[in-house]
């Protein structure tokens, strides 16, 4: 109990203390795409459902956000707030549809819906700006407090997003959750107990994309700009690599996989274009010897130990593969 | 009794291959009804027709009375049949409690609570650990269930339809490759299932179709090829060629 305790602690100090220890829009750009990964593995890691198009829920919610900050004048947070909402009723009609699907299909008809909202994006200029994107869109303020400085907006978007992400390990660790577990190890047999398996992934997805959604206003109020590369499918891509690198189904691998992410692209872009190629080859490294991911792995080597009993953990990465029929 | 399960022509094919062939089953309330027949017979596609995991091509199922023709697994499940699986069908990586308590959900709707934390399904414990006393698995709880060895993952099976607490139980070779004593733990739990509920049992060994069911349906090649108590069959002369055979 104690060592809980110290290890939330830990936690915190570490999330208030970020924007010193690393320049402050990077320490944004970590929790807004932690945020995201977290998202996103309420799906992969918990129901076993790999979107490949988790793009297109966190681009609706920076393009939203930076619609109704600019040209509506809401302020923060009711504007990020707006990119999960926007981000919900996309994923509705979307995902009802994607989830007759199950595995690589699933993962395929995700990435051709999201390939849809990157052409609407494209076209619809007079809301997105087309290929020059949203640009000047106002952080604001917060109760009289200026978010201009990019350290004022960090610590504003902290809550906000310490909530989201309490959110998510809250779904994952609830009633519900369970059952989504229990979707990803045998949809027949949840099915077969009478829990009707349609309307939760479709609640799940929802969820998901909603604060992948809210990720995505966060991140576009840090830069204050936004274009085609947040609906592109590069992005759907780093965050299945962040899940992957983390740990998926663990509470803390997303976020330490986004961090990974976000630091090795800021270090490595100093040097080389190819930073891509760099970040690809280092996750390679990585699951060879962590396969669970680093946070996974990590567990596991406690839980072996006689720790306490881990939550229930994902299977490692090519059985999670060989699952995508 | 009445009579709580009918089927009409019920017919399922597999791209041309008529799997079940017309159909007509009778199953009276709070008897313990048997399905026998050599493998490929179809006794497994009759369980996923009546349960709902396949839509069958052609026929009518009735449930109270009720049609349940084409309605999905779940609301079949909440109308009050439950199955078990002849391949064993838990979920691996959850504790036996976990999947216990997941099958004492599924009545309710707890399930939708994303906003609960998950210690509020200790309000299952004292009925699962009944449950998992029933089958003796009560020491396993804490076990992943992936970690249980083959005969305990099949009592497991029966006991996560047991906790459904259906109308109607459909149990597919819940004995399949058990030892004595592991099929004596089995019998223990359906008998005194069969009490207050019916049950459909699909089963390969003649002693424990004997000794459980009051009816018998002997399915051939996707046909009903006679129907009787086990004295009836024993004399049957087209039971003791194609099936009891040897055993008779
Ligand atoms: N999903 C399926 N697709 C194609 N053929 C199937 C399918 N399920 C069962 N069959 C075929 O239907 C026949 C009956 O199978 P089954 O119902 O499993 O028999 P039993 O349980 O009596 O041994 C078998 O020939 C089997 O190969
Ligand atoms: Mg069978």
């Amino acid at each position: 109990m104690r060592s809980r305790a110290a290890g939330w602690g830990l936690l915190l100090a570490v999330g208030l203390a970020l924007p010193w220890l690393i320049y402050p829009v990077l320490a944004v750009d970590i929790l807004a795409w932690g945020l995201f990964a977290a998202a996103f593995d309420i799906l992969l890691g918990c129901t076993g459902l790999l979107s490949f198009g988790h793009a297109a829920f966190f681009g609706t919610g920076a393009y939203a956000a930076a619609v109704v900050a600019l040209r509506l004048g809401v302020a923060f947070p009711w504007d990020a707030v707006a990119g999960a909402v926007a981000a919900a009723l996309l994923a509705l009609p979307l995902m009802a549809l994607s989830i007759r699907r199950t595995g690589i299909s699933f993962a395929m008809i995700t990435l051709a819906f999201a390939q849809m909202v990157f052409y609407v994006a494209n076209a619809w200029r007079s809301l997105t700006g087309g290929e020059n994107g949203i640009t000047g869109v106002p952080r604001g303020e917060v109760l009289g407090w200026s978010l201009s400085p990019a350290v004022a907006y960090y610590y504003a978007a902290f809550p906000l997003v310490a909530l989201g992400l309490l959110l998510c390990w809250r779904i994952v660790r609830s009633p519900f959750g369970r059952v989504l577990l229990a979707i990803r190890e045998n949809e027949v047999r949840t099915q077969s107990l009478g829990y009707p398996v349609s309307r939760y992934k479709l609640i799940a997805t929802v969820l998901s994309c909603a604060l992948s959604g809210l990720a995505g206003g966060v991140w576009v109020l840090n830069h204050g700009f936004v274009a085609l590369d947040a609906v592109h499918w590069t992005t759907s891509g780093t965050v299945v690599v962040m899940v992957l690198l983390g740990g998926m189904a663990t509470r803390l691998g997303p976020l330490v996989g986004a961090a990974l992410v976000m630091l090795l692209r800021d270090f490595l872009s100093r040097w080389t274009d190819a930073w891509g190629i760099a970040t690809g080859t280092i996750f390679i490294a990585v699951i060879l010897v962590f396969r669970q991911g680093i946070v996974g792995t990590l567990e596991g080597l406690v839980a072996g130990r006689g720790g306490p009993a881990a939550a229930p953990a994902a299977p490692p990465v090519e059985e999670a593969a060989s699952g995508l029929r | 009794m009445a009579t709580i399960l009918e089927t009409h022509g019920l017919s399922m094919e597999f791209r041309g291959f008529r799997a079940l062939d017309g159909v007509d089953l009778r199953v009276e309330g709070g008897t313990v009804h048997a399905i026998i027949g050599p493998n490929g017979a179809g006794k497994t596609t009759l369980f996923n027709l009546l349960s709902g995991l396949l839509r069958p091509t052609r026929g009518r199922m009735l449930f109270e009375g009720r049609d349940v023709t084409g309605l999905p697994p779940h609301e079949i499940a909440r109308r009050g049949i439950a199955r078990s699986f002849q391949i064993t069908s838990v979920f691996p990586h959850l504790t036996v409690l976990d999947n216990v308590r997941l099958a004492l959900g599924a009545r309710t709707r707890l399930g939708y609570a994303f906003w609960l934390p998950e210690r509020v399904l200790a309000r299952f414990d004292e009925e699962a650990s009944a449950i998992l006393a029933s089958v003796g698995l009560a020491d396993q709880r804490h076990r992943p269930a992936s970690a249980l060895a083959y005969g305990q993952k099949r009592v497991l099976e029966i006991g996560l339809a047991l906790a459904l607490h259906p109308t109607l139980l459909l149990l597919d070779e819940p004995t399949a490759g058990l030892s004595l004593e592991e099929i004596a733990r089995v019998v223990d739990p359906i008998r005194r299932v069969a009490r207050e509920r019916t049950v459909v049992l699909v089963e390969h060994n003649m002693g424990v179709v004997a000794a459980l069911s009051q009816r018998i349906t002997v399915l051939q090649r996707g046909r009903v090829l006679a129907e009787g108590t086990y004295e009836e069959l024993r004399a049957h002369p087209a039971v003791i060629e194609a099936y009891l055979g040897g055993a008779a």
